[in-house]
């Protein structure tokens, strides 16, 4: 089946984009009308398609488009097509559909930013690079996106780029993913070498002819690519300064959509890694990494947005993990990754209408009893804390909690060791994400007279209202009868669950509700009942220092990239001028020293010039003279 | 159209500009300015038609014309272009005009009259069409010897702090790679006149039989000069210190155009003349590429002045140029040549904007900027544009290249390409370190009464950003003229592109 509107969904974004940074300060009064309208189109055109594959039975769902060959050089042949199937409808929807949430938002919260117009050019630009990376039907193509995306977040991290840290921060992001990119490059590469083609389909087509190593190294390869842009360890120190970034743009790339791109590689490319054991095992290993370090690191934050931020990384961990579990974990990876895009927009975006009304302090511990100034953004807030932590009914629960039973049910050791790893994070999430509420919401105020906390507009509580429904209702409606496992299994092709095989889904919910009560009683009793200091303790366990340093992400970094490369780098400048010019410069003097008459002034380097011409000529007509004689 | 001398009109148009801007009086400096774009743009629209009259899928020469010159030595005046050499006369043609438009008062500092500036620049135009354009050896290191010249006084008579050393320092080393070229044409001349005829013709030479140890040494005259040229590390010490002399205008020329010459002359030169001697090198030439990636890279990261960091992430493209071209690949060596096209493009949108952010500072070093962005919006988009350009964002024109070089290179020499491919990482660091500092952060003092583009520097970035961006999504009216002359080169070579590894297991 083809389709002809796929191109516009990406079109009508990136038009806004161009429209509302060409059109200058003369925008300024409608830019922002503008790019929420182009996100809202797109949402539409999303859904019409969405309709469109509800109508069709299962074979004929997904729809292509192709625009024009693209690149084309021998037997390397990309076009510029496009591709929409189960998978990447729910990312359209996904990123649509918050997306123009966002954008209204942003409205409101971005009315007093002399730069709201730009701002709303850089989010329109996300959407189109996203769209563009889900919409991809190659992987030079989802390259392409892949990028645009980190040009866009690097744009938003660093949208108040004259504060330093900011633009250092932003930095930081490009290089971290282009790391990662690397990875998809080297992935693209090998697949060309191998498999002669790097279209989703032709890969898919011959994956089970290629050698087990091949398929590994390609696998490895795009795990390297999602760690860089999904913040999963040890590509993940770039997420909490990402933070710089105005409050909209945490809650749509760094947590319900970008951030979430390396999900999405891992189980488009479900055909690898079924074929790779080894690489999918890393996946997996990578995720149960990430789960726990981002959920011990969100232990240790006073910063809301960061202790939000290491949430997001903690929860991509679960995705990853999910992914990583093959056809069992595929569709509940997406659908923790759905549902997460819910809460956790829906959360940043009430850590946006705190900061709001608390002139923009992000420090927990100057916030304080805020529930009562704030109902709205609390009850929000609260739903999608109840989403996270995953009591039942909420999304999380659902989401969450099969990814943990998938793990266990892997076998072996491994299964074991993965499920205990998502079992214990999930407690850990109980507890931080308690402590947030409490530090926010709960207890006595700590802030100074100079706050005045109210409750914010309509413009931006709507959203939030919006994204909290979802946050209740979405976990529920993705497992009716199985409806997104079912939806996407002629994606992913999955085995059926081998549900019961260790531990049964009731135990595990038992389980995991005993260990997530743990983790809230753990946290009431640390924090509700005792005084909050409003300077962070001191005198505390060399673990919680190491915590607060974010596990030294950024230490060990330092130490062994950064200052290893500027070492690197003096020493070639150095080298360049001493030895390798030097040796030039020396030659030179030799010559001149031979011939020193040549030189000195203008007029000898002119003269210069012309005796080598001279030589050069009577040479040539000598060797001629000599060869013709 | 046939009957039209397309090449010999293409180089001559500059010269009569020239020629006209000659009998103009001194002191009226706009009439010489008006009258050189004036040309340039002729000349442009002239190479743009004779473009469309090329037969993208005739892997003969085209254009031909042959008169002789020096019956004595069998020296012919003879011109003709395949895809790689159409393509490069392209890029010459359209970067003149901007060059001109953008650097309007570069002459204004010079020792003599620019009226003088534009003359040497005209004369330049043509020297870079003949270089291309030539199809007998002898007329081609003419062209490639006199077209120093121009160089020469543009760099030592405009340019900026030490001109007349660095001027020298590019000639010398140019004349040295100069010899040794001239040195394997003079023997293969003797060559081709022991079997059946002095000949410098191009293709009668590619069918000489010459024995392995003698293509070595001819192959290395023709490829060390080459490499100086490109610059390929370590023959490249030459191409900071000039390009930090030169006014930005002639450092695109430098680096955007001549610097390609040793890259053609790679392709046109060293593989179709000597395949067995290419054969050797390759494994040597490829990791001089791969050094010259990296260390580039990493030269520019530590460069604390503009024009020296755009000179060093060249030598780092060039080595990827180079990668593509030794990879022996179609992919490997279209994505090279488009390289050399889009990297013109790139480049000159670099150097103009740094250009004119040094024009207006009064200093080339970073850590004069800060804080532009709010200053100078239009002039930090293109600077950004630039960067982004320069570090192959995909969307832009360099990421077509640069892709298609490392995804030819791995088929052949995966190894290389790994090590290549971290260049990316190293180009986002050497183009975002300087980006940050000069144009976010706080206003830097000095920098707060700095004036944004003026329309006639926004109409001459105007179509380079174009350019960049529409080649960017749609290679394929270059790659249709680039690939059956590749295609042809490496058939020449005796090489086919490596198959699917899934195929040659025979599964």
């Amino acid at each position: 089946m083809t389709s002809n509107y796929l191109v516009y969904l990406i079109a009508l974004p990136l038009l806004g984009s161009a429209l509302l940074l060409f059109a200058g300060r003369k925008a300024d009064k409608w830019g922002h009308l503008l790019g929420t309208a182009m996100s809202g189109g797109a949402f539409v055109i999303g859904l019409y398609e969405f309709s469109q594959m509800l109508g069709r039975s299962t074979e004929q769902r997904a729809v292509t488009q192709k625009l024009f060959s693209w690149i084309s050089v021998g037997s390397f042949q990309v076009d510029a097509g496009l591709m929409l199937d189960q998978l990447s409808i729910c990312f359209v929807l996904l990123i649509t559909g918050v997306g123009t949430l966002i954008h209204i938002y942003s409205i409101a919260y971005m009315s007093h930013d002399l730069d709201r117009r730009r701002f709303f050019a850089y989010l329109n630009l996300f959407i189109a690079a996203m769209l563009l990376l889900v919409l991809g039907d190659s992987y030079l193509n989802l390259y392409v996106g892949w990028e645009g995306v980190g040009l866009a977040s690097y744009l938003l991290i660093g949208f108040w780029n004259q504060k330093p840290t900011y633009a250092t921060a932003a930095k930081k992001a490009f290089v971290a993913n282009r790391v990662g990119d690397m990875g998809l490059s080297l992935a693209i590469m090998i697949a060309f070498a191998t498999l002669g083609t790097v279209s989703f389909a032709g890969v898919k087509e011959q994956a089970s002819q290629a050698s087990t190593g091949a398929l590994t190294a390609i696998g490895i390869m795009l795990l390297v690519a999602a760690t860089g842009k999904s913040a999963q360890f040890p590509l993940q120190a770039w997420l909490g300064d990402a933070m710089a970034g105005p409050t909209p743009v945490s809650a749509l790339i760094h947590a319900a959509t970008m951030v979430t791109a390396g999900v999405y590689l891992i189980t488009r490319s479900n055909f690898i890694f079924d074929a790779a054991p080894t690489a999918q095992l890393c996946v997996a290993i990578i995720g149960a990494i990430t789960l726990l370090f981002g959920a011990i690191i969100g232990t240790a934050k006073d910063d809301i947005k960061k202790a939000l931020a290491a949430s997001t990384m903690s929860q991509i961990g679960y995705m990853v993990l999910g992914a990583g579990l093959g056809p069992a974990g595929y569709a509940f990876a997406i659908m923790h990754l759905l549902t997460h895009g819910f809460f956790k927009a829906g959360m940043f975006l009430g850590a946006g209408s705190v900061m709001h009304g608390m002139d923009d302090e992000v420090n927990m511990r100057r916030y304080g009893g805020l529930s009562k100034f704030m109902p709205i953004t609390f009850a929000t807030f609260g739903l999608g804390y109840l989403a996270i932590i995953g009591v039942p009914p909420f999304a999380g629960f659902y989401s969450k909690d099969k990814i943990i039973e998938v793990a266990f049910n892997a076998g072996g050791i491994k299964g074991i060791t993965l499920g205990c790893a998502a079992l214990l994070g999930a407690a850990i999430t109980a507890f931080y994400m308690t402590r947030v509420v409490i530090l926010t919401f709960a207890g006595s105020k700590r802030w100074d007279d100079k706050a005045h906390p109210h409750e914010s507009p309509v413009l931006m509580w709507l959203p939030m209202a919006l994204l909290a429904i979802g946050s209740v209702a979405s976990g529920f409606i993705f497992t009716r009868g199985n409806s997104l496992k079912n939806w996407l299994a002629p994606v992913v092709e999955q085995s059926p669950v081998h549900e019961g095989e260790l531990l049964k889904p009731e135990v595990v919910s038992v389980l995991a509700l005993v260990l997530v009560l743990l983790g809230v009683g753990l946290a009431v009793v640390k924090y509700l009942r005792k005084e909050i200091p409003l300077v962070a303790p001191t005198n505390v366990s060399i673990f919680t220092r190491i915590a607060r340093r974010d596990l030294l992400q950024d230490d060990f970094n330092e130490a062994v990239f950064m200052k290893t490369g500027q070492k690197l780098t003096k020493a070639l400048v150095v080298t360049d001028k001493s030895i390798i010019d030097g040796a030039v410069r020396g030659v030179a003097k030799l010559v001149q020293g031979s011939g020193s008459a040549l030189r000195t002034t203008q007029t000898g380097f002119v003269r210069s010039y012309a005796m080598w011409i001279l030589i050069g000529a009577i040479g040539l007509v000598a060797a001629i003279w000599v060869v013709t004689l | 159209m046939s009957n039209v001398n397309w090449l010999t009109t293409l180089g001559l148009l500059p010269l009569l500009g020239a020629l006209f801007v000659a009998f103009l009086p001194k002191t009226n400096a706009l009439a010489a300015k008006r009258a050189a774009f004036a040309t340039t743009l002729i000349v442009a629209a002239a190479g743009i038609a004779m473009a469309t009259q090329f037969q993208r899928d005739n892997v003969d020469l085209q254009f031909v014309e042959s008169h002789s010159w020096i019956p004595t030595f069998g020296i012919n005046y003879a011109v003709g272009v395949d895809g790689i050499a159409l393509v490069l006369i392209l890029l010459s043609v359209l970067l003149a005009p901007i060059v001109v438009l953008a650097g309007w008062n570069e002459a204004s500092g010079g020792r003599w009259s620019a009226k003088t500036f534009y003359i040497l620049i005209l004369i330049l135009e043509t020297m870079m069409i003949g270089v291309f354009a030539a199809t007998d050896v002898f007329l081609f290191y003419v062209f490639f010897e006199a077209m120093l010249v121009p160089v020469y006084f543009l760099i030592g008579g405009f340019g900026s702090g030490k001109r007349s050393a660095a001027a020298v320092k590019f000639l010398l080393y140019s004349l040295f790679g100069g010899l040794l070229m001239l040195a394997s044409i003079i023997a293969l001349y003797v060559i081709s006149g022991e079997q059946g005829g002095h000949t410098f013709d191009t293709t009668a030479l590619s069918h000489l039989q010459i024995s392995h140890t003698t293509q070595n040494f001819l192959f290395l005259g023709f490829f060390i000069a080459f490499a100086i040229k490109a610059p390929l590390w370590p023959f490249h010490t030459w191409l900071p210190d000039a390009a930090d002399a030169a006014t930005p205008g002639t450092s695109v020329l430098l680096l955007g155009v001549l610097d390609k010459v040793g890259t053609f002359g790679m392709i046109r030169y060293c593989l179709t003349l000597f395949p067995d001697a290419t054969k050797t090198f390759t494994p040597v030439i490829i990791v001089l590429a791969v050094i010259s990636i990296i260390y580039g890279a990493f030269l520019a990261i530590g460069q604390t002045d503009f024009k020296r960091l755009i000179a060093f992430t060249s030598i780092s493209h060039f080595g990827f140029i180079t990668m593509g071209i030794f990879a022996m690949t179609t992919q490997g060596q279209s994505g090279a040549t488009l390289y050399m096209f889009n990297h013109g493009f790139s480049t000159a949108a670099l150097f103009l904007v740094a250009g004119w952010m040094t024009s207006r500072r009064g200093s080339s070093k970073i850590a004069d900027f800060g804080g532009l962005q709010r200053v100078t919006p239009v002039m930090a988009w293109v600077f950004f544009f630039a960067g982004m350009s320069s570090l192959a964002l995909p969307g832009l024109s360099s990421f077509v290249s640069e892709f298609l070089v490392l995804v030819g290179t791995y088929t052949r020499y995966p190894v290389a390409a790994i090590v290549g491919t971290f260049g990316i990482v190293l180009a986002a660091l050497y183009i975002l370190i300087p980006i940050q500092r000069s144009l976010h952060g706080p206003v830097m003092p000095g920098n707060e009464g700095l004036t944004d583009l003026n329309v006639r520097e926004k109409v001459a970035i105007a179509p380079v950003v174009a350019i960049i961006l529409v080649l960017g999504f749609y290679p394929a009216p270059l790659l249709n003229v680039i690939n059956p002359t590749v295609t042809h080169v490496l058939t020449i070579n005796g090489h086919t592109d490596p198959a699917p590894s899934i195929a040659k297991a025979g599964k």
